[in-house]
């Protein structure tokens, strides 16, 4: 086995990962950058749609585009890069388990950044496990990264940004799209994106779910229907859709296994995705050295994901003494405003209460944590 | 078209619905409960995405623990291979 060692090691190299990197390196920290993909940027390299959002937060900028900007600045810092890099475990006193390219390291860091981001949620229904049921993030991948097309037609379910915008990615790569089921009353992604679906003339079923996936070896149809208001299908209005895929867009959840296996304290939050690990405004745990930031701190968004890493990785920096306290704070508080700028409107309200609520549930835990 | 009628949780396990209900009537109130019964979670995935499903089934408990979600090492399928290439890869986090 090969050993490493490191000041810093940030697990994940999407947008929360790269500036973590990023800050980290800039205050004269050892970086070392892992992420089990062989192209960085996680979610971002499959983004070819321009970003919302302000200037900071590269609105108007091509999800990819920001991926190889962040990179190319990781890589001006010397910030060491491993990719096709999977960090399979976390043992006692931060050492990783790492398998890159089928060789095995144990890497020892003082501090570790988790931004290992989210992973889709699955729905189980019968014919669920039919060829053609995948998640909507498996579908975009196919076709803006491996160039494929994963079916002729396609069912979406759900309606919230993911589902919205693979739904039209797919339309542009040829596909056709025979509706959108989603069971709230509402739809649940911005309107700009929505009305580029509905100008296609695709419907947009509210208040509806799918019952079943027809066919015998792979997908061939699907019986959707009407949810009442106990979201309990009403009887008679089943529908059957004659498509060939069905696609999950049913939410994501923080991809936390790396943090239970540390030990650290978590809260359940469902409007961040399930269970968190809690942090401090430093992004730290509740266990000393290890960092969370983006996805995994709860499901947000690139933006938010971006903040969250400079965060963490401004604040380890300086816990390593690299950065002088009054230095790190200055730069903290330009991260935290615009976390707070991004965490305003319908959308940002609940999540900027639920990351409250998160704080607060921190505060109590160091608290047990003092007087135990 | 025919339906599939089985509602699978672990696709990979072939694991049904019916049996992880089976499996929490006969006491099971953790992902390990389930899956030293079921054998669910083991398949390729790992987990990655049937234990969030097996997750919702399991009877209501206030806060999430370590136990309810067992994680162990590896969170990837790795090649026993690639860890056995020597032999001193040991030693879990407590
Ligand atoms: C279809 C879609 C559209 C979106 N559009 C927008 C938008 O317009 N604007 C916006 O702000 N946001 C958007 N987002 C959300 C945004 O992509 C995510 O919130 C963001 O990527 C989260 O960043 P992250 O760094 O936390 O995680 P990720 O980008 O998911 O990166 C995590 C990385 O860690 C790696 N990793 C995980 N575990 C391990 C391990 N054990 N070993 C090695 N590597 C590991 C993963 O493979 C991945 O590369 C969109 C998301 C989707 C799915
Ligand atoms: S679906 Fe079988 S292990 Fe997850």
């Amino acid at each position: 086995m090969n050993v490493m060692e490191t000041d810093i090691a940030v697990i994940g190299a999407g947008p929360a990962g790269l500036s973590a990197a990023i800050q980290a390196a800039r205050s004269g920290a050892k970086v070392l950058l892992l992420d089990e993909n062989k192209a960085p940027g996680g979610q971002l390299f499959k983004q070819i749609h321009k970003f919302f959002g302000s200037k900071e937060h590269h609105a108007g900028v091509r999800g990819f585009n920001i991926g190889q900007e962040l990179l190319k600045e990781v890589q001006r810092l010397g910030v060491t890069v491993m990719l096709d890099t999977v960090v399979y475990g976390i043992y006692e006193g931060l050492a990783l388990g790492v398998v890159h390219q089928d060789n095995h390291y144990s890497i020892k860091a003082k501090r570790v950044i988790l931004a290992t981001g989210g992973q889709e949620n699955y729905m189980a229904f019968p014919g669920s496990a039919l060829p053609g049921v995948m998640g909507a993030g498996a579908a975009q991948t196919m076709i803006n990264v491996h160039r494929v097309l994963p079916g002729n037609k396609i069912l979406m379910i759900g309606s919230g940004n993911v589902g919205l915008i693979v739904s039209y990615q797919l339309m542009q790569a040829g596909a056709e799209v025979a509706a959108l089921v989603e069971a709230m009353p509402q739809i649940g992604g911005y309107g700009v994106h929505a009305a580029k679906i509905r100008r296609a003339g695709v419907p947009i079923h509210t208040s509806h779910t799918i019952l079943r996936a027809l066919g015998e070896k792979e997908v061939e149809g699907a019986v959707i229907a009407r949810l009442d208001q106990n979201m309990r299908p009403v009887a008679g209005s089943e529908r059957e859709l004659s498509v060939d895929t069905i696609c999950l867009a049913v939410g994501l959840n923080p991809m936390t296994e790396l943090a239970w296996m540390t030990g650290c304290q978590f809260e359940a939050v469902p409007a961040l995705g399930g269970p968190i690990p809690l942090h401090d405004h430093n992004m730290q745990t509740t266990i000393n050295g290890v960092y969370v930031a983006g996805d995994i701190a709860g499901v947000e968004e690139a933006s938010s994901a971006m903040e969250e890493g400079n965060l963490a990785g401004i604040a380890a920096a300086e816990s390593l003494g690299c950065l002088r306290s009054d230095e790190a704070n200055a730069q903290k508080d330009i991260y935290l405003n615009r976390l707070m700028a991004l965490r305003t409107g319908p959308f940002g309200e609940k999540r900027r209460l639920a990351k409250e609520h998160l704080l607060e549930a921190m505060k109590h835990a160091s608290a047990d944590r003092v007087s135990s | 078209m025919e339906a599939n009628t089985a509602k699978f949780i672990c696709r990979c396990q072939e694991i049904t619905e019916e049996e992880i209900y089976k499996a929490i009537e006969d006491g099971a109130t953790t992902i390990k409960g389930i899956k030293d019964r079921t054998e669910a979670t083991m398949g390729l995935c790992q987990g990655r995405t049937c234990r969030r499903l097996i997750e919702r089934m399991l009877p209501a408990s206030g806060e999430p623990s370590r136990e309810r979600y067992s994680c162990r090492p590896p969170v990837r399928t790795v090649k026993i291979g690639d860890l056995l290439k020597d032999e001193s890869s040991k030693g879990e986090f407590e």
